[in-house]
């Protein structure tokens, strides 16, 4: 038995390069229950994280009583994350929403799903009335829907309104990882597979905190790192992460100058002739570009912008540049900071200059932060077209066209879909008139929340909610929708290295609670849309219905799903793109060294990265670019927010191992609420003592926006950077403050600026200009933030460690 | 030589264009990419002029006087809502195209005086006017089916 809160990761399996990740079957069932007591055992996969651990759900008696890691799978090989362990007990919690609710007055009130839809479809009704009616639509998803979900509802969007105001969450956590993936290599894709690990010889993790967001890919990092000849690491964050902590070269950058690190490293390489010329030559166009605008990036000046010892950059170059077979990550410390998309692109150029892309160990990945984010890009319920196709290529519209059988001027493509944070302006200006928000949280989740909730509580927008609990933007809302989850419904999703799961219904929904996908297909009975021919536009029933409807609508595009079959996923994941051609799936992309670029078939003709300026498709045929990578290169901007006099110190945001998004579901699981039961605030003991802070105390952190009160924690965060989590709201806030009353001082986003990269238009969460003041002493008490993670105390501080004690304890098996 | 007096153009023009941007920026900045974007672009527009400044010194006095009519007046104060935001980037767009094509002129002129260092200027500063030009279009391509057909 393993206390998985005391240790998120388990055990080591230590193994050598080249070998297979050894078993662990992790696995945990609660009351007391033991595998024997399990009557069905249910394919799934997680739905907390976007590492796609498959595992299988243990029911008993028609309830789910707990999960364990299938061992035969090629992400997982049967570990289990400890927010996958303990998290599902959330849909039991009493508080799920079982009937839909209707705002009269100030009040929400239970009513039937009749008059809920009624409501709902009459307002659609009378607003598509009339010219432009379309736009008064807007829809704003998640990332934690199924494959199923996503395509109806982006058919719905886009052949039945024809709005193109819909985005997801995905627009917060991936949007950089699909807008880099376009502009180096034509399209969306993931080129490399989570076995790299296995046969890497140097990993560098940028902005990417992977100890505490993909559990398990850290452990098989980890089990690479305690076996023989193991990958260098270098890591890039402002904390001392569990990752920074392990790394043997560690640049704690000061947030917002990534791009200038990246252009130094760029240069460093060039300069000392770790670059493989050939690799360039052949299949890269825009290297004497590139060699250009690095070229303003020597050492001495990247370390004054970043703060970086000049030794340090020097030693990080040496590591990527003498490794053979180097494996790269990026996330949210890249994608939710400054120039996100050019930063990112910069990763990709340096896989690209040393030939370190399409064979084993030699792996990229543009990682997603939600689960299923990689099923919205690609099905189109966000930024993009479905299929990965190009908004602005008439040819990719018109096959649409040709598929929905709607009329090609039906479809909005006359500019790219609209970014979410335009979708609330639009709100807030009044053209948009019905939001209908699934499966996220935007109260707590988007920046600068007191202007969120402003927008959201006017009564000119009509809100509707989808979800499984009364969040803090259902509480919003005139319409709210009780939706089933993970669990309840069958559905299918996709992991950062293109592996296809399916998720299957284990046990009915509580009370009158609906998949997803049944509510978007009422919808559309309800709003009878047609096709061309007069005939209903959309007449799928069930979720394999879509899924067989979703592969016509892959063929021939980078994500071809046409292989794959619901039967083959209940044996296990398979890798896109999966063809006849291809039965098995692929494991890698790009193994020839030729990209997606051809202009028939890119996803994007490309954006200027300093302003997100479109490029013409004339202008990209004329690079003929014939299969070969794009290397983008511009130089570093300070952030559009930097400190100053009044607001000294720079706030970035996080997460921590034993919370998910806003804590809707890990915040209704007993062991991980214990974890980390409050927000809390993290100083470097540097900047604590000049502000007169000691441990536990509380201060509150203000920003031009707003303000956040919490526990101080000293920990190894960089000096003159603030971290606050970003995952509390007030539904369970204790002065039962709720939305529009009380306190709102506890999420993070109320200090969050409202600006967003020119390219991805992700928002900038990690660079915001703050000051922190102490209101009230510890009295003894240490903060709550957990000691294991990035908020770990310095050794010898005497915190207490955070344990989950028996009821945390979980079974993990080695083979 | 009349170029002094192209280059004069030109300078002046930057300079409106570099006041411009920042003022539609500020009138919009309930609209932060605009914001932020057009702050990045004034600096930018006053880069360009700076390096302009010493070879309108240069030719200067090898001209003759000013010519009639050599300024365009093409912005007069920003404007509010989805329409104003329109049309003020179309102002920012006539006024870069204005400065686009005294690039080419001026670019032109720079051959024909042998001046390798003027040249260096025009080829780098004509990019950066062509991509500020890019964006507008971008922005009001994105904003115009929102502002024209559906807000009341």
């Amino acid at each position: 038995m393993v206390d998985r809160i005391a240790d998120p990761w388990g055990k080591r399996t230590p193994y050598g390069p080249g070998e297979r990740w050894p078993v662990r079957v992790d696995s945990f069932l609660a009351d007391g229950h033991t595998e024997a007591d399990v009557q069905r055992w249910v394919p799934s996969a997680s739905i907390l994280h976007s590492n796609g651990d498959a595992m299988d759900i243990a029911v008993r008696d028609d309830r789910i009583v707990g999960v364990r890691g299938r061992a035969g799978d090629r992400i997982n090989h049967g570990r289990v994350d400890p927010k996958d362990l303990y998290g599902w007990q959330a849909n039991h919690s009493p508080d799920r929403l079982r009937r839909p609710l209707v705002r009269e007055g100030d009040r929400l009130v239970e009513t039937d799903w009749d008059t809920a839809m009624g409501r709902l479809v009459a307002r659609s009704k009378e607003l598509l009335d009339g010219p432009g009616g379309w736009g008064h639509f807007g829809f704003y998803t998640s990332g934690q829907l199924f494959l199923e979900e996503y395509y109806t509802l982006g058919v719905i969007g886009k052949a039945g309104l024809g709005t193109p105001h819909m985005d997801g969450n995905t627009r917060l956590c991936t949007a950089t990882a699909a807008a880099a993936l376009k502009a180096s290599f034509g399209t969306d894709g993931q080129p490399g597979s989570y076995t790299d690990v296995d046969r890497c010889d140097a990993i560098a993790l940028w902005g990417h905190n992977v100890a505490e967001t993909q559990t398990v890919l850290w452990m098989r990092m980890l089990d690479r790192r305690r076996g023989p000849n193991p990958p260098a690491m270098l890591a890039v964050d402002p904390r001392a992460t569990p990752v920074a902590r392990e790394a043997d070269v560690h640049l704690a950058v000061r947030n917002g100058t990534n791009l200038a690190l990246l252009n130094g490293l760029l240069r460093e390489l060039i300069h000392r002739g770790w670059y493989d010329e050939e690799y360039v030559r052949a299949h890269t166009i825009g290297f004497d570009e590139l060699c250009a605008v690095v070229e303003d990036y020597p050492v001495a000046k990247v370390a004054e912008i970043c703060d970086l010892p000049a030794r340090d950059i020097e030693r990080a170059a040496e590591l990527l540049g003498q490794s053979q077979r180097l494996l790269s990550t990026v996330l949210q410390g890249f994608y939710q900071s400054n120039q996100a998309t050019a930063a990112s692109c910069q990763v990709n150029n340096l896989h690209l200059i040393r030939g370190m892309l399409g064979r084993p160990g030699a792996g990229l990945y543009q990682m997603n932060g939600q689960p299923t984010a990689q099923n919205n890009r690609e099905c189109g319920a966000d930024g993009d077209l479905p299929g990965l196709r190009n908004w602005a290529n008439e040819e990719h519209v018109a096959e649409l066209a040709r598929l929905w059988n709607v009329e090609v001027d039906t479809i909005p493509h006359w500019a790219p879909p609209t970014h979410a944070m335009q979708i609330f302006r639009y709100a807030e200006q009044g053209s948009i008139k019905l939001l209908w928000i699934s499966a996220t949280n935007p109260a707590v989740s988007l920046p600068d929340l007191a202007r969120i909730r402003r927008i959201l509580a006017n009564p000119e927008l009509f809100v509707v909610v989808q979800d499984l609990f009364l969040t803090e933007t259902a509480e919003l809302a005139d319409v709210v929708l009780p939706a089933a989850t993970w669990g309840e419904k069958t559905g299918t999703f996709t992991s950062v290295d293109r592996t296809v799961h399916i998720s299957d219904k284990a046990v009915e929904p509580p009370g009158e609670a609906r998949p997803d996908l049944d509510i978007f297909l009422d919808y559309a009975r309800r709003m009878d849309f047609r096709d061309k021919d007069g005939n209903p536009l959309i007449t799928w029933t069930g979720p394999e219905e879509v899924f067989e409807a979703w592969k016509e609508c892959s063929r021939g595009r980078p994500c071809d799903y046409t292989g794959i079959t619901y039967d083959q996923l209940r044996t296990g994941g398979v890798q896109w793109p999966c063809t006849d051609e291809h039965p098995d799936g692929t494991e890698r992309l790009y193994t020839d060294g030729v990209f997606n670029t051809d202009p028939d078939y890119c996803e994007s003709y490309g954006h200027d990265l300093a302003t997100g300026a479109e490029q013409l498709p004339e202008e990209y045929r004329a690079k003929q670019p014939g299969g070969r990578a794009f290397l983008h290169a511009t130089p570093y901007q300070p952030s559009p927010e930097v400190p100053g006099e009044e607001y000294p110190l720079l706030l970035t945001t996080g997460r921590t191992v034993y919370q998910f998004h806003t804590r809707t579901k890990t915040g209704r699981a007993s062991q991980l609420v214990h974890a980390a039961p409050e927000s809390w605030v993290e100083l470097n003991p540097a900047d604590a003592d000049k502000l007169g802070v000691a441990e536990g105390d509380l201060v509150r952190v203000e920003s031009p926006r707003g303000v956040v009160r919490g526990r101080a924690r000293l920990c190894g965060v960089r000096p003159g950077v603030v971290f606050v989590p970003f995952h509390d709201g007030y539904w369970d806030a204790a002065d039962g403050a709720g939305p529009g009353e009380g306190r709102h001082d506890r999420a993070a986003n109320e200090l969050t600026i409202t600006a967003w990269d020119p390219v991805s238009k992700q928002p900038i969460f990690k660079v915001a200009a703050v000051r922190v003041v102490k209101e009230a002493d510890s009295g003894g008490r240490p903060s709550p933030a957990p000691t294991v993670g990035g908020a770990a105390p310095p050794e010898g501080s005497g915190i207490p460690a955070t344990v989950g004690g028996p009821a945390a304890e979980a079974p993990s098996r080695r083979e | 030589m009349h170029l002094a007096h192209y280059l004069g153009l030109l300078h002046k023009a930057q300079e409106r264009l570099g006041d411009a941007f920042t003022e539609v920026g500020k009138a919009h900045s309930e609209e932060p990419d605009v914001f932020h974007t057009c702050e990045k672009l004034a600096t930018q527009c006053r880069g360009h002029a700076e390096k302009l400044a010493p070879f309108a010194g240069r030719y200067a006095e090898e001209a003759p006087a000013e010519p009639d009519r050599l300024h365009s007046e093409l912005f007069n104060g920003t404007r509010t809502g989805p329409i104003g935001l329109l049309r003020d980037l179309q102002d920012l767009y006539l006024m870069a195209a204005e400065c686009d094509i005294c690039w080419t002129v001026v670019g032109q002129a720079a051959y024909g005086a042998r001046d390798e260092e003027l040249l260096g200027v025009v080829k780098a500063c004509e990019q950066e006017t062509a991509i500020q030009l890019k964006w507008l279009r971008t922005r009001m391509k994105q904003a115009a089916p929102q502002a024209l057909v559906v807000a009341e």
